[in-house]
C-alpha cells in the first residue's frame, strides 16, 4: 500500500535534481527567445528566402516530437565531431525547439499591435530602427509575457523527456529512486507533486504578469 | 545506402506505424469522450463536483506525460492496477488529454450565444434536448480549431509511449537503430516521417474544418 514514508523521502533526492530541471528550462527559454527573435525578424523581413526559411524551421520543429529532436541532436554532435556534454546538448535541443514557438508568439504579439502605433512613430519621424526598438518591440514584448510563462511551463514539462539522454533532472532522479526503493508509486508521485508545485508558481508569476501588464 | 535492412525491418516499422497511429486515434477519441463528460459536469453538475473535476484538470496539465505514464505503469501495480503496456499507453494518453479537451469543449460552450439557450427554454425544451440539439452542435463547431490542434500535439506525445515499451513506431525504430549501429539515419528518417504525419493531419484539419463551418460563411 502507499508508504506516506517512502513518499516523503523521495522528496530529498527529487529536489536536488529539481535545479536541472529548472536550470534546463530556463536557458532553454534564454536560448529559444534568442532564437526565436532571429527567426520571427526572418519570418517578417522582405526577403523572400529567408521568409521560406523561417516558415521551414518552424513547420519542421513543430511537426516533429521533441523526443526524435533530441535523439536527432545528441546523434548528430558526435558526427559533426563536437563533443560536448549532454547537458549542453539538451539545452540546445530545448532552446531550439522552443524558439519555433516563441517567434510564433513574437509574431502574434506584433500583429496585434494596433497599425496606428508604427504609422503614429513614422509620422513624428522615427527611423524604422526606433519604431522597431523603441515602440513595437517593447510593447509586443509585454503582450507576449503571459504566453512566454505558459511556453515555460511546457519546457519544464517537456525537460522530463532529456532524462532520456541521461540528465539527472526530476524524472531521471526518480527512475534512480524507484529503483533502489522499489516503491516507484510513491516516488513518481513525488516527482510529479515537484512538477506540479514549479508549474503552479509558475502559473501564478504568469497570471500576476498578465494582470500587471493589462492596460 | 543498404536496402535489405528495409526488408529485415519493415514489418516491424509497418507494425510500429499502425500501433503509433492506433494509438493516437484511440487516445484522442477517448480523451475527447471524458473531456466532454468532465466538460458537461462542469456546467450541470454540483459544486464539488467542479471543484474535484478543476483540481484533475491542474493537476493532469501541472505533470509531464511521462511522470504520468511512470505513475500509471510502474505504480499501477503496487495498488492492483495491473496493465500491459499498450492498454496502459492508451489509458495515459486518455487520461492526460481529457483536461486539454475539457477546457477545449468549456470554452467552445461558452462561445454558444446564451440567448440561443434561453430561446430553447422559452420554447419549452428539456435541458437534455437543448444539450443535444443547441449547446452541443453549436458549441462543437467553435471548438473544431482547437480540437484539431490539440489531436496534432497527441500525435507528437504518442513517441512518449515507447518509453514505457509501447512498440510503437518509435520503439520500432529504436529496436532497429540499436541492433544496426544506424542511429542517426533512424532518427532523422523518423523526424521527417513525423514532420510529414502532423503536416498531413493539420492539412485534414483546415479542410474540415473548411467544410463543417461552410454553412456560417454561406449565410453571413
Amino acid at each position: 500500500m502507499f508508504s506516506i514514508s517512502v513518499f516523503l523521502e523521495s522528496f530529498g533526492p527529487l529536489f536536488w535534481a529539481a535545479r536541472y530541471t529548472l536550470l534546463i528550462s530556463v536557458l532553454g527559454i534564454g536560448l529559444g527567445l534568442v532564437i526565436g527573435t532571429l527567426i520571427c525578424a526572418a519570418r517578417l523581413s522582405p526577403y523572400v528566402w529567408l521568409r521560406r526559411f523561417a516558415m521551414l524551421w518552424v513547420s519542421f520543429l513543430r511537426g516533429v516530437p521533441l523526443l526524435v529532436q533530441l535523439l536527432v541532436f545528441y546523434y548528430t554532435l558526435p558526427v559533426i565531431g563536437l563533443d560536448v556534454p549532454a547537458m549542453v546538448a539538451a539545452v540546445v535541443t530545448v532552446g531550439i525547439c522552443a524558439s519555433a514557438y516563441i517567434s510564433e508568439i513574437w509574431r502574434g504579439a506584433i500583429a496585434a499591435l494596433p497599425k496606428g502605433q508604427a504609422e503614429a512613430a513614422i509620422a513624428i519621424g522615427m527611423t524604422p530602427q526606433d519604431v522597431w526598438i523603441r515602440v513595437i518591440l517593447p510593447q509586443a514584448f509585454n503582450l507576449s509575457l503571459p504566453a512566454l510563462i505558459n511556453e515555460l511551463i511546457l519546457l519544464v514539462k517537456a525537460s522530463s523527456l532529456v532524462s532520456v539522454v541521461g540528465i539527472l533532472e526530476i524524472t531521471r532522479a526518480s527512475q534512480a529512486q524507484a529503483a533502489t526503493t522499489f516503491r516507484p508509486l510513491e516516488v513518481y508521485i513525488a516527482a510529479a507533486c515537484i512538477y506540479l508545485l514549479i508549474n503552479l508558481c509558475l502559473a501564478v508569476l504568469g497570471r500576476y504578469l498578465e494582470h500587471r501588464t493589462a492596460i | 545506402m543498404d536496402w535489405s535492412i528495409l526488408q529485415q525491418y519493415g514489418p516491424g516499422l509497418l507494425s510500429g506505424f499502425g500501433t503509433t497511429i492506433l494509438c493516437w486515434l484511440l487516445g484522442t477519441v477517448f480523451g475527447m469522450a471524458l473531456g466532454l463528460v468532465l466538460a458537461l459536469a462542469q456546467r450541470y453538475g454540483a459544486r464539488w463536483l467542479n471543484r474535484v473535476i478543476q483540481v484533475y484538470v491542474e493537476i493532469i496539465r501541472g505533470t509531464p506525460f511521462l511522470v504520468q505514464l511512470f505513475v500509471l505503469y510502474y505504480g499501477g501495480p503496487l495498488v492492483g492496477l495491473r496493465l500491459d503496456a499498450l492498454p496502459a499507453g492508451l489509458l495515459g494518453l486518455t487520461v492526460y488529454g481529457s483536461p486539454y479537451f475539457a477546457e477545449i469543449f468549456r470554452s467552445g460552450f461558452r462561445a454558444v450565444p446564451h440567448g440561443q439557450i434561453e430561446a430553447a427554454r422559452a420554447i419549452g425544451m428539456t435541458e437534455a434536448s437543448i444539450v443535444r440539439r443547441i449547446l452541443l452542435p453549436l458549441g462543437l463547431v467553435s471548438s473544431l480549431p482547437a480540437l484539431v490542434n490539440f489531436s496534432i500535439i497527441l500525435t507528437k506525445e504518442t513517441v512518449i509511449l515507447s518509453i514505457i515499451t509501447v512498440p510503437e513506431l518509435m520503439y520500432q525504430v529504436q529496436r532497429m537503430s540499436t541492433e544496426t549501429f544506424r542511429y542517426l539515419e533512424a532518427n532523422l528518417v523518423l523526424a521527417l516521417f513525423f514532420w510529414a504525419l502532423v503536416e498531413a493531419i493539420s492539412n485534414a484539419g483546415r479542410w474540415l474544418e473548411a467544410r463543417i463551418t461552410k454553412h456560417l460563411v454561406e449565410r453571413t
